[in-house]
């Protein structure tokens, strides 16, 4: 107890100390920021466009934002995780099942690592993949219509942390627990925690044509917090590492019983050994229940499955697979160099960054030098796997990335600036302040084995920003730094949405000349379409009614509906008949408990709507279509639940 | 001659592009269309010059009342326009085999290039003539009518050739890769009655 109340207060002192500074800092640097040299850095004139994409998470928005770099404008927020009502994404009857899960419909998530699919260790802008922390699922997310389309969810898994990294070919999306838990969950004292909790470590392999996920196998590691993972690359590939925290096996007050062990680990684990022991029959299935939901770019839809079984892996039953390598001060980031040889622990307690050798873990696993083990698994000696410790001089280390230049970029939490330093000899060249308190940083291609070293974005992890003030709540702020020389240059402060936690960026014309337009009608298979005028209808099956309904510029067909009674229940099956980019026809109704849909060209989307009460009832389009966008509306007359009236339905009569 | 004539035999075959390449494009900009909507226009019919930019151009000209852009069956000069360039290729070709064999004098070149040109212009004529219709003669329920500051309704005719600022479009009507090589094949043809012209100058100088 007296033990932690003095680092408490330590760290406090430290931090207020800190705070002051960074102020200061503030001042003077936001004047540099103005100058001509950095305007002209981040400007991108009108009708031009930026070097690259960046792709930030959203965090407790539960979504994913795209950005241009340099200029910082936000292009897009895609929705992934959570209801989104500007498109009708979690809404429309084809994407709830999106939202689906173990649990029902869950709405929102905790979005957090983005990464874009690689081949070969470089970047190859097919998917962008992101993990939901809270419960646990993996979203894949295609970058020709940068839309969501597909998600799994983790089981045996809780708190989605260390998550979602993909290995050099895309071979596997990977996902840790941050949360150990009973595996499978069962009623016990929260109070047996130690021995008995499980660290679910999820493979879960990619199709290379599709980018159709499967949960290949899960690793049932011992029961400690698996904070970040990065995969190995180069001559590591086959490899990935995760960070641990809580080897103490605390179940309370977290933040003083886990953080008494000087050290945690990094678990080193050889995926292609598990994978190779898995695919000659090891492992265990067990019974499971986890949904997999695919949306279908030409049924414009979703579909849910359960899944019932897992294939749990026990470390100690495959040797050699698996190994700890003994990290100071419960590291959080856990990253590898371009090069695929150094593993960096960035030890969030410590001032020091402390970075093992890949060849080194080879050597000492090869000579068996082994420092004990923890529930089975070999600990290598903290010596013998060490390339060396930067000693940077800042506090709480949380993250690095790289430039391919042989410079890496650690953030610092407590003392809130981006490091610069050198791999190999571990010498601090630069050091800059963040405004304030930066979590994740981000360099294009930086986790790949091709890094575009030009731009580095520092997400901050606390509010407090240097702009206009809106209230006790407000967005999350970045700074972008030039990085092209020999110090680092801020020029350019951002806000951000939701809270970033980390980003993926790439050069714009990976992904620029494929961006898709419209969908094509002629391809649009939805069970619901409405691919010509003629046929647009209206069905009564029951007490259910189905519209089927066609837009263009700018009338609905039909527009007129009548023989619709309170208690039906109404679909809307709005298709889109433009072919032409940028032409979305919206679609709400008076009294409508979801949200509108934006249907694209191409497109056809559903929306229920269950008349209340008697009367005639408008529709519209929210999407401003054309010059003549405010009479594209339509009426629905709703007569008493009794009434005889026929259904039938016109346009222009 | 001989060089003459096999001039005049390769000049037609210029026009067999006319078969695989648009003869006009007419191109529409507008501020909401930084990336334009066109047409190509075909001796068989009219085509996109993008995926879906007749559908797109029929879908803005309804608020003006435009008819929609003809489809092949719809003018009898799509199905005639293919016949007689396959003819005039056939009468080149001919002209030229013969007048190799000294059968045929070099006058028959010009003949073929007047004939050829006389085409051409009516072609041109009829061309024009459809726009001024296809631009004029709007459906008196249309959307959107317009006039002239001088109160006369606004005609929407592309230009036949050029530039010409239409409402918010940008419309620039220029020759396409058909109506270059067409251009070519006449040249090279015009090439070989002159060329024929001087070798028979120079023989009638030789006998005298």
């Amino acid at each position: 107890m007296k033990k932690y109340k003095h680092y408490v207060f330590a760290l406090l002192g430290v931090s207020l100390l800190l705070a002051g500074c960074g102020n200061q800092n503030g001042k003077s640097s936001s004047n540099g920021a103005l100058s001509s040299s950095a305007a002209e850095k981040v400007y991108v004139a009108p009708g031009e466009q930026d070097e690259y994409y960046a792709f930030l998470s959203g965090g407790y928005s539960g979504n994913l934002t795209v950005y241009g770099l340099p200029s910082g404008r936000m292009f897009k927020e895609i929705p992934v995780f959570s209801q989104f009502p500007t498109s009708g994404y979690g809404y429309s009857e084809e994407t709830k099942p999106m939202l689906n899960t173990s649990f029902g419909f869950v709405p929102w998530d905790d979005s957090h690592h983005p990464d874009i699919s690689q081949t070969n260790g470089e970047l190859d802008g097919r998917w962008i993949f992101i993990n939901g922390n809270n419960t646990p699922r993996i979203a894949r997310i295609s970058l020709s219509t940068f839309e969501t389309e597909e998600i799994i969810e983790v089981p045996n898994s809780a708190g989605n942390h260390s998550s979602s990294f993909i290995t050099e070919n895309t071979e596997y999306v990977v996902a840790g627990t941050r949360f150990s838990v009973p595996v499978p969950q069962r009623d016990m004292p929260i109070n047996e925690y130690k021995g008995n909790f499980k660290g679910a470590l999820s493979f879960i392999s990619v199709d290379p044509e599709h980018g159709h996920l499967d949960l290949k196998f899960q690793l049932l590691m011992p029961g400690f917090n698996y904070d970040l993972s990065h995969p190995g690359r180069g001559k590591s590939h086959g490899w990935f590492f995760f960070t641990t925290y809580n080897t103490e096996e605390a179940n309370s007050l977290m933040e003083v019983n886990s953080s008494q062990n000087d050290k945690d680990f990094i678990a080193a684990i050889n995926w292609k050994k598990i994978e190779e022991y898995v695919n000659n029959g090891g492992g265990t299935k067990m019974p499971a229940n986890y949904a997999h939901n695919v949306y279908d770019e030409h049924t414009h839809t979703a579909t849910s499955t359960m899944r019932k079984e897992v294939l749990t892996v026990d470390p100690t039953k495959v040797p050699g697979a698996v190994f700890f390598l003994p990290t100071p001060k419960s590291p959080h980031g856990c990253d590898v160099d371009p090069t695929g040889e150094y593993i960096i622990g960035n030890g969030k307690l410590s001032a020091d960054l402390t970075v093992h050798s890949f060849d080194k873990m080879i050597a000492a696993i090869e000579g068996e030098k082994f420092d004990g083990e923890a529930y089975g698994i070999p600990i290598l000696k903290f010596e013998d796997v060490l390339a060396g410790t930067v000693k940077s001089g800042g506090l709480g280390p949380l993250h690095t990335e790289f430039d391919g230049k042989g410079n890496a970029y650690t953030t610092f939490f407590i003392s809130s600036e981006v490091v610069k330093w050198k791999l190999g000899t571990w010498e601090v060249v630069d050091r800059k302040p963040t405004f304030y308190s930066v979590g994740h940083i981000m360099i294009p291609g930086g986790n790949s084995r091709k890094p575009f070293g030009k731009y580095a974005v520092a997400m901050n992890k606390i509010t407090k920003d240097r702009y206009l003030p809106t209230g006790p709540e407000m967005e999350h702020s970045a700074q972008i730094y030039d990085i092209s020389g020999e110090k680092m240059e801020l020029i350019y402060d951002f806000p951000t949405h939701g809270e970033p936690h980390y980003a993926a960026g790439c050069p714009a014309e990976l992904l620029a000349p494929k961006s898709k337009k419209i969908y094509r009608l002629t391809e649009n298979k939805h069970e619901f379409a409405t691919l010509t005028p003629n046929d647009a209808r209206v069905e009564r099956n029951g007490k259910e009614v189905h519209i089927y309904m066609s837009t263009i510029r700018s009338h609905f067909t039909p527009d007129n509906i009548e023989g619709v009674k309170v208690g039906d229940k109404v679909y809307f099956h709005i298709t889109n008949h433009e072919q032409d980019f940028d032409v979305p026809h919206g679609f709400s109704i008076i009294g409508q408990n979801t949200s509108e849909l934006l249907v694209m060209p191409g497109q056809t989307k559903t929306s229920i709507w269950e008349p209340k009460k008697v009367g005639v009832w408008p529709f519209y389009c929210t999407d401003f279509c054309s010059a003549l966008h405010q009479e594209m509306q339509g009426y629905v007359r709703v007569s008493p639940a009794n009434s005889n009236i026929e259904l039938s339905w016109s346009l222009g009569e | 001659m001989k060089k003459a004539s096999i001039l005049m035999i390769i000049g037609p075959l210029f026009l067999l592009g006319l078969y695989a390449f648009p003869l006009w494009n007419i191109m529409l900009g507008a501020p909401q269309y930084p990336e334009p909507l066109g047409m190509n226009i075909h001796i068989d019919g009219i085509r996109d010059a993008n995926e879906f930019d007749l559908q797109n151009i029929d879908g803005l000209n309804h608020y003006i009342g435009m008819r929609k852009l003809p489809k092949p069956e719809e003018m009898w000069e799509f199905s005639t326009f293919p016949l007689v360039i396959g003819g005039m290729v056939f009468l080149g070709l001919v002209i030229g085999i013969l007048g190799y064999f000294k059968k045929v004098g070099y006058q028959w070149f010009m003949g073929w290039f007047v004939l050829m040109s006389v085409l051409g212009v009516l072609g041109m004529y009829d061309f024009n003539a459809w726009m001024v219709d296809y631009g004029t003669n709007l459906d008196p329920n249309a959307i959107m009518k317009l006039s002239n500051p001088d109160g006369t309704p606004m005609s929407y005719k592309p230009p036949l050739f050029g530039h010409a600022k239409m409402l918010n479009f940008d419309v620039t009507s220029l020759p396409s890769t058909g109506a270059w090589m067409m251009f070519t094949g006449m040249m090279l043809i015009l090439t070989a009655f002159f060329l024929g012209w001087k070798t028979h100058k120079s023989k009638k100088t030789e006998k005298s």
